[in-house]
C-alpha cells in the first residue's frame, strides 16, 4: 500500500532528524547536526534490506517516489519565499561576503574532486 | 473579493500547490520554447521563484519573500523546512550507497576547506569594508557560511543585531549566488557525477542553494550534494563561535 511508503519515508525522516538534534545538542551548538544526511543513509539501508527481503511491492515505492518528483516543485516554492530584497537591498559589504567565497570555492571544486577521484573509476 | 481571499487563506498548502503548478508549467514553456533548451526547466522555476520573492518582499516589506502575502502563505509551508527536507530524504531512494562511501573521504575534506574558506573570505571582505572588531568580523564571516551560521554565532559571541542582519543578509546572498550560479557554471567545473556533487556540496553547504543548485543542473545529482552540504551548517555552528572567533580575537 502507498501509506507503507510514506509511512517508511517518515521513518527515517524522523530517526535521522532527532539523531541530528541530539548530536547538536551533544555538541553544544544550537542545530541539527546532519540529520538529512543521516535520514538519507538510514532510507537506503531500511530500502536495501527490504528489497531483500521481497517486501518492497510497487505500491510502497510510489509512496516514495511521490515525494521524490515532488523535490522540484518544493524547492520552487522554497525559493519563492527566500528573502531575496534583503539580499539585493543589503549593500556592497553583505553581496560581496556573500559572492565572493562562493566564486572562488566554485574554483576548488574541479581540483578537489580529482585530487579524490575514486580508485575504480581511473 | 473578501470571501475569496480568506478562501484561498484557509487553503493555502492547496493554493501553493496550484501556484507552483502552474509557475513549473510556464517555466517548462520559456525554457523549451523560448530558451531551446539551454536552461533547463528547474533552473528557470527556481528563478522565477527567486523573483516572486523579490517582489513580495517588495509589496509587503517582511521577511518570507511571496509568503508574505496572505493568500499565498501556503507557498511558506509547501518550501517550508519540514516538506523540504521530507523530499530531499526521499531522493535517497535509487541513490548509490557504495557511491557514497567512496567519496566519504572528500566530502569531509570538502566541508573543512568549504567552511574555512567562506569564512575567511567573508571576513576579510567585512575588513575591507571597515569592520575591525573581532565579534563584527567573526559574525560575517559566519554569515558568509550560511544564513543560519551567522545569526547563531552573533548571538553566542553577542554581535549588535545591526550585525546579525547583515550576516544574514550574506548568508542569503550565499544562496541566492549559489542557486542562480551553479547551473550555468556545471560544466566548467565538472559537476556532472555523484562523486563532484557531494564536494560540491560540501564546499557551499547552504543547503537551499546547494538544492536549489543541483536541482537546475541535475536532479539525480541531488541526493549527493545533500548528504554532504547536511553536515555544514552544523559544523559551521560548531567552529564559528569557538576556534574561529579565538583565532580572529587573538589577530584583532
Amino acid at each position: 500500500m502507498v501509506i507503507y511508503g510514506v509511512a517508511l519515508l517518515a521513518f527515517c525522516y524522523l530517526v535521522g532528524q532527532i539523531f541530528g538534534e541530539y548530536l547538536g545538542s551533544w555538541l553544544g551548538v544550537e542545530a541539527n547536526v546532519g540529520g538529512v544526511g543521516f535520514a538519507m543513509l538510514l532510507l537506503i539501508v531500511v530500502n536495501s534490506w527490504l528489497e531483500k527481503q521481497g517486501k518492497l511491492d510497487s505500491l510502497t515505492q510510489s509512496g516514495i517516489q511521490f515525494w521524490n518528483q515532488m523535490y522540484i516543485p518544493i524547492i520552487v516554492a522554497m525559493a519563492s519565499t527566500q528573502n531575496v530584497k534583503l539580499a539585493v537591498s543589503s549593500g556592497a559589504v553583505a553581496v560581496l561576503a556573500g559572492a565572493l567565497p562562493v566564486l572562488l570555492c566554485y574554483f576548488t571544486i574541479p581540483y578537489l574532486t580529482k585530487a579524490f577521484k575514486p580508485s575504480t573509476e581511473q | 473579493m473578501e470571501i475569496l481571499l480568506k478562501f484561498l487563506e484557509k487553503n493555502g498548502l492547496v493554493v501553493a500547490f496550484l501556484v507552483v503548478g502552474i509557475l513549473i508549467m510556464v517555466a517548462d514553456r520559456v525554457s523549451k520554447r523560448l530558451l531551446f533548451s539551454k536552461i533547463p526547466t528547474p533552473a528557470v522555476a527556481i528563478i522565477f521563484g527567486l523573483v516572486l520573492a523579490y517582489v513580495g518582499g517588495v509589496i509587503t516589506g517582511g521577511e518570507k519573500g511571496i509568503a508574505d502575502v496572505k493568500f499565498l502563505a501556503g507557498m511558506g509551508q509547501l518550501g517550508g523546512s519540514m516538506f523540504r527536507d521530507f523530499a530531499i530524504v526521499s531522493t535517497a531512494f535509487g541513490a548509490s550507497i557504495l557511491l557514497m562511501r567512496k567519496s566519504g573521504l572528500v566530502g569531509a575534506i570538502s566541508l573543512m576547506i568549504g567552511i574555512v574558506v567562506a569564512f575567511f573570505v567573508g571576513l576579510s571582505v567585512a575588513w575591507v569594508m571597515g569592520y575591525h572588531d573581532a565579534v563584527s568580523l567573526t559574525t560575517i564571516g559566519a554569515g558568509a557560511c550560511t544564513y543560519i551560521v551567522g545569526p547563531v554565532t552573533g548571538a553566542a559571541i553577542g554581535a549588535s543585531s545591526e550585525v546579525i542582519a547583515l550576516s544574514i543578509a550574506t548568508g542569503v546572498v550565499k544562496a541566492t549566488v549559489v542557486a542562480i550560479a551553479t547551473p550555468l557554471l556545471a560544466k566548467r567545473i565538472g559537476l556532472d557525477n555523484p562523486h563532484a556533487a557531494m564536494v560540491f556540496g560540501g564546499i557551499m553547504g547552504t543547503n537551499a542553494g546547494v538544492m536549489a543548485g543541483l536541482a537546475a543542473t541535475d536532479p539525480k545529482l541531488v541526493p549527493y550534494g545533500a548528504l554532504t552540504a547536511t553536515f555544514y551548517t552544523g559544523l559551521g555552528c560548531l567552529l564559528c563561535p569557538s576556534v574561529f572567533y579565538l583565532i580572529i580575537r587573538t589577530i584583532v
